[in-house]
């Protein structure tokens, strides 16, 4: 599988410490999550906590391998800066969508998905899926 | 009509009341939010003032568009896509035109805050900007100074309300007795089509 087919994925947390955790992990639960990219967008470009949509707009596009990007998002401003990008159109790669999943969950689940390099559609079904993973 | 230097002047004289204004729109977030409305603000308004000055976009659509966009880029909170989003779709329904006349302008913002609506998921009486923009749009047909009315009346009225949407409605009942923080900065907006129609 060339990694020219894999989906993308950014995560956008209002920490930067938390975007790049979690990237991390997700990678690493993986058995060969370093074929897929993973982007981490957390803070502001001052380093603060935040939303930066510079640092979202660079993310989304290191990752793009022409399969599309998942984007998952933490709260507030990381959710409506990626919908306002999106609806902006030109600031993100095509086949960009924002993932309505769980941080954590959904990260690994998409991860997963995208390096069996399955389509766009289906990363964002497993990452969104991760919602039913009920703990109790 | 209003031509692009009048809407120029609305985001100058928008950032001159946030600017004005700061220290108390942070005081009201710091008692529902995170005390970060007035330098978030501050921060896009400059930033939207400086790139107006650099560009010199020459239609209103133009100025709005670009405004909108740059606070999308710098604000850092939830703030800057909504007001982007809400300058960015008034502009858009502006288009190319050269001079807009006041009923075109008000039918162009309407567009603006739906789509605020629609990015944010809130409604009237959720606690929100859009308690003071969706007055403010209804009075437009009766002038700038009826808007302005409306709006800083709409933003007084979200003191007893409970938050609905964003970080504030965490606070459940203790969000009651505060003035929102976004509805006061819309305010300030609509307040500042006055300042511009007066120069």
């Amino acid at each position: 599988m060339s990694d020219a087919s894999l989906v993308g994925i950014v995560l956008v947390s209002h920490s930067a410490r938390v975007a790049e955790s979690v990237a991390e992990l997700a990678q690493g639960l993986v058995g060969d999550g370093s074929a897929v990219s993973v982007a981490a967008a957390g803070g502001t470009t001052g380093g603060g906590f935040g939303t930066s949509a510079e640092l979202i707009a660079a993310a989304a596009a290191a990752v793009d391998r022409g399969a599309g990007v998942a984007v998952l998002a933490d709260l507030g401003s990381a959710v409506l800066t990626v919908k306002a990008l999106l609806a902006e159109g030109d600031e993100l790669p095509d086949n960009t969508r924002l993932v309505d999943a769980p941080f954590v969950e959904g990260a690994v689940a998409a991860v997963v998905t995208a390096s069996t390099g399955a389509d766009l559609g289906a990363v964002e079904a497993a990452a969104v899926e991760a919602y039913a993973y009920r703990k109790v | 009509m209003l031509d692009a230097d009048f809407f120029r002047r609305w985001m100058t004289a928008a950032a001159a009341a946030v600017d004005r204004e700061a220290e108390r729109l942070t005081a009201l977030d710091s008692a529902i939010g995170d005390a970060d409305h007035g330098s978030n603000l501050q921060r896009g308004f400059a930033a939207v003032t400086a790139v107006l000055e650099k560009d010199a976009p020459q239609t209103p659509g133009a100025v709005l568009t670009l405004a909108g966009r740059q606070l999308i880029s710098t604000v850092g909170g939830a703030s800057g896509p909504l007001y982007g989003t809400l300058l960015r779709r008034t502009g858009k329904a502006l288009g190319e035109a050269a001079e807009v006349d006041e009923e075109q302008f008000a039918v162009a913002l309407r567009t603006g805050v739906d789509a605020v609506m629609a990015l944010g998921g809130a409604a009237p009486g959720d606690k929100t900007m859009v308690d003071a923009l969706v007055p403010a749009v209804d009075a437009l047909g009766e002038g700038f100074g009826a808007a302005r009315t409306a709006a800083e009346q709409g933003a007084e009225a979200t003191v007893p309300l409970q938050a609905r949407k964003g970080r504030a409605s965490y606070l459940g009942e203790r969000s009651i007795g505060h003035q929102d923080p976004g509805a006061t900065s819309s305010a300030l907006l609509i307040a500042a089509l006055v300042e511009a129609d007066d120069e």
